[in-house]
């Protein structure tokens, strides 16, 4: 067991399942023996608000809270939200952001714009940038839940345990509450697994982060 | 590594605050449990739901849950009432004549405070109360605190027979970690109500000689704050500064300052002065670090102890290790980490009403008409404030809108001569608190319309039930108020008792506009279900044909996330002047087919691409 406390902050937006997927690293750490500690931050909005959860394990865990400059690990679940929380992250640390692109309707009816370029941004931060997109697997796998797991699978080869341990923890949940579901997740973790392994380079010069 | 940590693993479980809460009242034995929901503190009593052997309610509001749990501890039970900061405000009535008659069974309030505000209207410090009502406090910093702490309080609450309270935060409430289960429940039996009017019925004649018991109990739990486990100093190798904390501030100290010496008072009120006298006297200079208001800061320095506190931290807020750092490390003289990279300049998503809520219809009617001061409350529909609508003027406390709306048309000034003043109220706030308010200004002859938005449920904290929904706590079925029966009872007269589908829009902005140039009051009730509760029915999506829609952007005013703009195009207009259009679409992954937002388009482009029948015969439908 590591000494230090691994940081991993999960972001995205209210319904998109980011304290779920918080959830089961917590309880998958807890399960290896670390003392775990997860904290939400969600305000009023149940749909659609900004999410972002933290998870915090290590031998032992004080505050819940992650520090700005203190994640290890960042999941985007939505690319904006990735390049919100980037001031989150360690100089060193690694985002596994989703590509996918959610407009609110204050950006939508023209009162801000959107980020053009937030993989770019991320990446010439000089962070580890693994992005993708998660939506379009769950589409090949014909069920658009199954993103939760992509970006799960995504994670796990970053994680202080095994993959196939977050796997199975994933996976049993499966067989014991909606046993149909239990072999597309193994699939969908496999295929997040694989797609996380591709880094995203910068095509920018390095920036003063 | 920690002790905790090696605990067997199966009872090692990954608990909110809340749910701590819950099983540890549980294993306490306790029997009767009771609140009102509200964030962050709803999750207890839907936990303790969850265990058949206890009987738990939703009270309708926080004064009633208390005094159920006042009428359970004198029949010998133990008993719960759980509320956020504000249900303190509400039920202080009883709770401070309680605290001073004592109680029976454990009686325990535990108060969420919603430091940070995530879902509030303001931040208290639920502390004062202890003070103020002569009730020790006690601070968990984490779940496995409140865990343990809840089982204490009740077994303190029947020594001392006093209600104790149990002071919790957002960040211990909705912090999950882990939780070391020890025990299961200890059955307990009541004794029964032991009738003695001179302890209980307190007249004045009966409550002066309880005056010097109470001060006498607050004496010996003095004592008790002096040599209680709960209250621990851990000593530091670098005692340049000692830290006085409780509650969560706690683990955020540990986290920042590992070696500092630091005097953890999970017993808080009332404080261990003599304790905090040995420990200041251990390090050079003393720092109160608690949230959120200078209480035990100001008590220490009142004992004669130098102390550092407010005049370094903010007085609101979280202390969190962001907020401590940079406050306290220039004490030591040291530098602290910056972040290395400034906050980016993203777009906000400020929270907004789900597709096909049933408040839509309303704030679309009430953002239509001009000349209305419009008086809102407590829930979901508050959001009315921003936008699109724009469409909601004040919102301070639970029924306050009704009350208000009087007070304002009783005070007219003189711009407000020709303005109509219309209180906006949703069903369970209605219940909570606005009945009240409603009975008051029929009786003193006010001319308010009144909005009762029932989506039959508490939509804002989740979508609970109250004795509105037809269903109890436990999701069973229960005897449902009948809203227009209500008002009617209350003195409105029954033609102007209205009931409206919400999502009938020209039908709502024509019963808005007609009903507020009325003489007299009126009671219009909307009848749609909020739209993220089982009790809403899902439809086919709609869509808008690209074709047709000629950019006018009215279906955008409804507000419906499920409608975004698809493109802009400036166009120039006849006159010469140059004119924006605004294409709009539908998310028909979002579209829950409520068929609200056809109305608004004229040239016909939102259609329901495979019709299906739906029961639409609900117009206005007069009352009696
Ligand atoms: S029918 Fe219209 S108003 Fe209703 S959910 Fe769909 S887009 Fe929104
Ligand atoms: S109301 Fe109709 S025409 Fe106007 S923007 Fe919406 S869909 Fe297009």
């Amino acid at each position: 067991m590591p000494e230090s406390v691994l940081n991993i902050l999960v972001v995205g937006i209210g319904g998109q399942g980011v304290m779920t997927a918080a959830e089961m690293l917590a309880r998958t750490a807890l399960s290896q023996g670390y003392d775990v500690k997860k904290t939400e931050v969600a305000g009023m909005a149940q749909r659609g608000g900004v999410v972002s959860s933290h998870v915090r394990f290590g031998p032992k865990v004080y505050s819940p809270q992650i520090n700005p400059g203190e994640a290890d690990l960042l999941i985007g679940f939505e690319v904006a939200e990735s390049l919100r929380w980037l001031p989150y992250l360690r100089l060193t640390g690694v985002a596994m952001v989703n590509t996918l692109r959610i407009a609110p309707p204050v950006v939508s009816v023209g009162l801000y714009d959107y980020p053009a370029d937030p993989i770019g941004e991320l990446a010439a931060a000089g962070i580890e940038v693994h992005a993708f997109d998660a939506g379009a697997i769950a589409g090949e796998l014909g069920n658009l839940k199954l993103v939760n797991t992509i970006m799960l699978g995504a994670i796990s080869d970053h994680l202080p345990f095994p993959a196939e341990i977050l796997k199975a923890n994933i996976v049993e949940g499966f067989r014991a509450y909606k046993p149909k579901l239990a072999d597309i997740n193994a699939q969908a973790f496999d295929a997040g697994r694989e797609a996380g392994h591709v880094k995203t380079l910068s095509d920018r010069p390095a920036a003063n982060a | 590594m920690n002790a905790v940590v090696n605990a067997q693993i199966e009872s090692r479980h990954l608990l909110s605050g809340n749910e701590a809460v819950a099983r540890a009242a549980w294993e306490a034995g306790v029997r009767v449990a009771a609140a009102y929901p509200g964030t962050p503190a709803t999750e207890i009593l839907e936990n303790l739901a969850l265990y058949p052997d206890i009987h738990s309610e939703w009270s309708v509001n926080e004064k009633v849950a208390v005094e159920v749990a006042i009428g359970a501890s004198l029949a010998g039970s133990r008993a719960l009432a759980a509320m956020k900061h504000v249900g303190m405000n509400v039920a202080s009535d009883a709770f401070m004549t309680q605290s001073l008659a004592g109680v029976v069974g454990g009686l325990i309030i535990v108060v969420a405070d919603d430091v940070g505000l995530s879902s509030s209207q303001n931040e208290q410090d639920s502390r004062y109360w202890g003070r103020f009502g002569h009730m020790p406090i006690l601070e968990p910093a984490d779940s496995q605190e409140a865990y343990q702490m809840v089982k204490r309080a009740f077994a303190l609450s029947e020594e001392y027979e006093t209600p104790v309270i149990v002071r919790m935060t957002t960040r211990v409430c909705h912090v999950k970690a882990m939780v070391i289960i020890e025990g299961d429940r200890i059955e307990r039996h009541a004794a029964g109500f032991q009738k003695n009017p001179q302890r209980w019925v307190m007249t004045p004649a009966n409550a002066k000689p309880r005056l010097p018991v109470m001060h006498e109990r607050d004496r010996k739990l003095r004592e008790l704050s002096e040599t209680i486990d709960l209250n621990a100093a851990s000593t530091g190798s670098d005692r340049r500064i000692g830290f006085v904390t409780s509650g969560p501030a706690f683990m955020h100290l540990r986290e920042t300052f590992p070696n500092a010496p630091v005097l953890k008072l999970g017993f808080s009120h009332p404080a261990p002065l003599d304790k905090i006298r040995d420990f200041a006297a251990q390090v050079d200079t003393l720092v109160v670090v608690e949230e959120t208001e200078p209480l035990l800061e100001t008590e220490i320095r009142a004992a004669g102890l130098a102390v550092r506190g407010k005049d370094i931290l903010p007085r609101f807020g979280e202390l969190a290790p962001s907020v401590l750092r940079p406050a306290i490390k220039p004490l030591l003289g040291e530098p602290y980490p910056v972040p290395a990279r400034s906050q980016t300049d993203i777009f906000p998503r400020p929270p907004t009403m789900c597709a096909s809520c049933p408040h839509l219809g309303p704030y679309f009617a009430l953002s239509h008409i001009r000349n209305l001061n419009i008086i809102g409350d407590i829930g979901c529909y508050t959001l009315g404030a921003g936008h699109p609508w724009n469409a909601l003027d004040t919102c301070i406390s639970m029924g306050a809108s009704l009350s208000m709306a009087h007070g304002m048309d009783k005070g007219r000034g003189e711009s407000d001569a020709k303005k109509s003043i219309v209180a906006v109220i949703g069903d369970s706030t209605f219940l909570h608190m606005g009945m009240q308010g409603l009975l008051n200004m029929i009786y003193n002859r006010g001319n308010i319309t009144v909005l009762l938005l029932d989506n039959r449920s508490v939509g804002m904290t989740g979508g609970q039930e109250n004795p509105g929904t037809g269903q109890d706590l436990h999701g069973l079925p229960a005897p449902r108020v009948d809203f227009a029966k209500l008002v009617e009872a209350l003195g409105v007269r029954p033609e102007r008792i209205r009931l409206v589908d919400p999502y009938e829009l020209p039908t709502m902005v024509k019963l808005v506009r007609e009903e507020t140039k009325m003489a007299e009051p009126s009671v219009n009730i909307t009848n749609r279900p909020c739209s993220l509760t089982d009790r809403f029915e899902h439809l086919k999506p709609y869509t808008v044909i690209d074709d047709k829609c000629t950019g006018c952007g009215n279906c955008i005013d409804l507000g419906c996330p499920a409608i975004f703009v698809a493109r802009r195009e400036t166009v120039t207009a006849k006159n010469g002047k140059s004119k924006e259009l605004v294409f709009a679409r539908i998310d028909n992954n979002a579209c829950t087919g409520c068929h609200m937002c056809v109305e608004t388009c004229a040239p016909e482009a939102i259609i329901q691409p495979q019709p299906q029948l739906k029961d639409r015969v609900i117009r206005i439908q007069p009352h009696a």
